[in-house]
């Protein structure tokens, strides 16, 4: 029997073909991200001896050499990323430089603490939920003010939205926080747990956990809202200007089955691809609010990290981040793939 | 300045961190109602920036580690509330009169948490851990000036120097006594141990979550009797604004405040109800150091006139809001060492024109700026970023010499490009700047002839063989007459030659929620005798489950 659709099997070669060489790709793109960041980290001014050794008058030049070479400091850069990289190879990130030197995988992905504790996990939840929200808001957004271009509630969002996108997000928080935390006595301002948290029964805990997400989540997505449904919009009126949308109205087809079923699908294609960009954005965030929200996600140990020049620390979080950040781009072609049927057949 | 804080001043908070009891305070007790007894129970929540890293005390290099490793560890000796030493894990100490023996003599019973006692075995392993060139402490050059240590039975340690060294004795504090029992023969710096240590100090870790907060619970057998506060945790907050609010809606009990904190957000009914505020002096000075090679300041007459144009009130309420105090001299006042009767340099804009006449400044083109030789007296003064306050107080200083016809510049750069490329390089005309002190009163570093090599802290090339001897006296007797006498001439010595012009001490600023009772503000802070603090029962806020 013949296959109905053309070249199925042959799609299929393709995509695995595709997708085999978007991987291999990723090898270089990963090597050139640590190479760079790696140089520019020991470029920065300060050295991870220096909490320990500079302007304590107890400290000899000996003994700062001693800790310098316990470091590997001592060698030249390149030798350095030389080690680094050995080790990065077996998935080995080494040992932070700070005083306790726990193995650098073992701060971000402590296998002693529960799922729900560990800090990269935090962190990746966190942008998990704040994405998903940023869909769910900002698509159907962007599709009534396209819709009702020009409309009030169009000029409304509009100004909103460029309020939102405008407002630090620290400033922003500091405000939700004063409102929600002390004014009306709603919401927790920060942490990831109450005091009491161990005492709560297992819906307790959820709720309790719930309520200190609520503004993480909020404060985290807004930017992303405000700009999703500007995007929204855009690649919505555009599509509805195309001939196939005039050839949908002329059918006599519902407004409603025009735009969501002919127009919403080809507006998307666009916002897929946006939404897989904006990964390393939502990562750079976290370092942010995670701060501001005192939350122990990946983000605020790697501002400590660059406060006290934890090369391994650091180094190893961009890298973990740099994999997530292709990892999510390589994900929006594949999305991609699957929206738009010319791509697959390419 | 971070890393000056970070290693030097705190290894004492440290030891101020131990707890005391029976201590009579010097300052009477701000609000304790005395009807109310001490009781157990409660909780008391300190916000903190940082997270602790290490909670052993000899291997921690930052604020946050000897903060909570100062409630698990105690020394042998510790500060009393007028700085004087008095012992903590050892009843007393014998010091043989040419002042090299220390004979310490430990209390007995005291106990590990775990359940073993504690001996001198424990102290020497300590010791000895810390003088291991594999351990990687900042704090090794103290030890390394003992000959020997030793135990003549379980309870006494014995240790010899090779001169006497007065801040010997002070160097046994919490950093050096570890269970011999559970690290003997394993690496100190891969042990479990500093994730869960085990001391013999007021508090016992409970749990210590990464990034949220360390939970300690309340010694039962502590050998000073058990803490009234059930409970502390360490709280980990990295934003201050954060902190403040979580302070403002009762999530934390216990913050240091910034200036504007205390002067203004806290000026509120709702705090004056709710919460005590204490303030004391930091044990820190902020200086102008002048490069004393520089043709200009190497006249003494200039660096007086300087001196007599700043006003440091004005500084101290412009910078600071008023919550600190002029410095005049490289000690705290109100302390056994500081020198009252120094010239203290008055803003006194004539005396100070008068001095750079006679050194031979003065306006001859006026164009406002003094000259000299055909040379403009123009230089630039140099600070590190990150430091408002310094950035401030160097404004300040411009703005006044102005009036004096000196154009000063300011230049304000990264820190350790500051320190590598102008401070070691000694390319600088003026620097401003702050030290952590220790308690004891030696700073033979700072001061020191012999200390002018790079890296070394007399950077402004300070040379008088007066001080030098000075400095050499008070770290080579105990008697503290004889170093008072010392320190005093030192003190007088600087104040006459303005190597620095010692500009201000700041305040440490925290507060504390109101329901805490018990709290003795002494010179050393309040800190010290947590274990005594207590909440009256009908106050309690939170319950402990057991």
């Amino acid at each position: 029997m013949k296959d109905s659709r053309p070249g199925g099997n042959d799609r299929k070669g393709h995509m695995l073909t595709y997708l085999a060489k978007r991987l291999f790709e990723m090898i270089p793109t990963l090597f050139g991200i640590t190479l760079i960041s790696f140089f520019i980290i020991h470029l920065a001014p300060g050295k991870p001896t220096d909490v320990l050794s500079e302007m304590n008058p107890k400290i000899t030049p000996e003994a700062r050499e001693q800790l310098e070479k316990l470091y590997g400091l001592d060698k030249p850069v390149y030798v350095q990323y030389g080690m680094w990289l050995k080790r990065v190879v077996k998935l080995d990130f080494g040992n932070s430089f700070s005083t306790d030197r726990r193995p650098v995988i073992e701060k971000i992905w402590d296998t002693k603490q529960k799922l729900i504790d560990r800090r990269l996990f935090i962190t990746f939840f966190i942008n998990v939920l704040s994405m998903f929200f940023i869909f769910i808001v900002a698509i159907p957004i962007g599709i009534s003010s396209a819709t009702h271009q020009h409309s009030l509630f169009d000029k409304v969002t509009t100004v909103f939205w460029f309020i939102g996108f405008a407002m630090p997000a620290f400033w922003f928080a500091l405000l939700l926080m004063m409102l929600f935390g002390i004014y009306l006595d709603w919401l927790p301002i920060s942490g990831f747990k109450s005091m009491n948290y161990e005492l709560l029964t297992l819906s307790g805990k959820i709720w309790d956990r719930t309520r200190h997400l609520i503004l993480p989540v909020f404060v985290s997505s807004f930017g992303g809202v405000a700009g999703f449904s500007r995007y929204m919009r855009s690649s919505m009126l555009e599509v509805i200007r195309q001939d196939y949308i005039t050839t949908a109205r002329a059918k006599g087809l519902s407004e409603r089955t025009v735009i969501y079923k002919h127009a919403l699908r080809n507006a998307l294609m666009a916002i897929i691809t946006l939404l897989g960009l904006s990964v390393p954005g939502l990562i750079g965030g976290s370092v942010i609010f995670e701060n501001i929200f005192s939350i122990p996600g990946m983000g605020q140990l790697f501002y400590m990290g660059v406060m006290t020049r934890d090369y391994p620390l650091v180094m190893g979080i961009l890298t973990i981040g740099a994999m997530l950040t292709l990892i999510g781009n390589l994900l929006a072609d594949i999305g991609y793939m699957f929206a738009d049927p010319r791509i697959r057949a390419r | 300045m971070k890393s000056l804080y970070i290693v030097y001043l705190l290894l004492l908070i440290g030891v101020i961190f131990c707890g005391s009891s029976g201590l009579t305070s010097q300052q009477p007790v701000v609000d304790t109602e005395k009807s109310d007894q001490p009781t157990y129970g409660d909780t008391l929540i300190t916000g903190s920036i940082g997270e602790p890293s290490i909670l052993i005390p000899m291997l921690a290099g930052d604020s946050a580690s000897h903060d909570v490793a100062g409630l698990v560890f105690n020394g042998l000796v510790k500060y009393d509330t007028d700085l004087s030493v008095i012992g903590d894990l050892a009843e007393s100490w014998d010091i043989s009169p040419d002042g090299l023996i220390i004979t310490f003599h430990l209390k007995k019973g005291v106990k590990w948490t775990d359940g073993v006692e504690l001996t001198a075995d424990d102290v020497i392993f300590g010791y000895k851990t810390i003088i291991d060139e594999k351990t990687p402490t900042p704090y090794k050059e103290d030890y390394l000036q003992v000959k020997k240590a030793e135990t003549p039975d379980r309870y006494t340690f014995k240790v010899t120097y090779e001169k006497p060294f007065a801040p010997a004795l002070t160097t046994w504090g919490n950093l050096i006594v570890l269970p011999k029992h559970l690290l003997e023969g394993k690496d100190i710096t891969k042990t479990d141990f500093a994730r869960n240590p085990i001391g013999m100090g007021p508090y016992i870790l409970n749990k210590w979550t990464s990034g949220q907060e360390v939970i300690l619970d309340s010694n039962k057998n502590y050998f000073e009797g058990r803490p009234y506060i059930d409970r502390y945790v360490y709280k980990i907050i990295p934003d201050p604004a954060t902190m403040f609010l979580e302070l403002r809606s009762g999530g934390v009990d216990m913050m240091g405040l910034t200036p504007i904190q205390y002067t203004k957000q806290t000026n509120t009914n709702f705090f004056k109800e709710n919460f005590q505020k204490f303030r004391y002096p930091v044990f820190s000075y902020t200086y102008m150091g002048f490069n004393l090679k520089h043709p200009w300041f190497k006249d003494k007459r200039v660096r007086q006139a300087i001196a007599y144009a700043i006003d440091k009130g004005e500084i101290v309420d412009v910078v600071l809001f008023g919550l600190g105090s002029p410095a005049t001299g490289p000690y705290v006042p109100n302390t056994w060492v500081y020198n009252p009767n120094v010239n203290k340099y008055y803003y006194d804009l004539d005396k100070s024109r008068q001095l750079l006449k006679e050194a031979g400044w003065q306006d001859t083109d006026g164009d406002g700026i003094l000259d000299k030789d055909g040379e403009k007296f123009e230089f630039t003064v140099r600070t590190n970023m990150g430091n408002r306050s310094r950035e401030q107080t160097a404004t300040i200083v411009q703005y006044r010499l102005k009036k004096i016809g000196i154009k000063m510049n300011i230049q304000v750069l990264e820190w350790s490009t500051f320190i590598n490329e102008f401070i070691d390089k000694r390319r600088f005309e003026a620097v401003i700047l702050g030290w952590s002190i220790g308690i004891d009163p030696d700073q033979y570093d700072i001061w020191h002839s012999s200390k002018t090599r790079e890296k070394e802290f007399n950077f402004v090339s300070y040379n008088n063989p007066e001080v030098d001897e000075l400095l050499e006296k008070g770290r080579r007797t105990f008697d503290i007459e004889k170093r008072k006498k010392a320190y005093f001439r030192i003190q007088e010595i600087l104040a006459e030659e303005v190597p620095y012009i010692f500009l201000y001490v700041p305040d440490a600023t925290p507060i504390l929620h109101a329901r805490f009772k018990g709290i003795k503000p002494a010179t050393i802070g309040i800190s010290y005798n947590l274990p005594k603090w207590y909440v009256p029962k009908n106050l309690q806020k939170h319950r402990m489950e057991q």
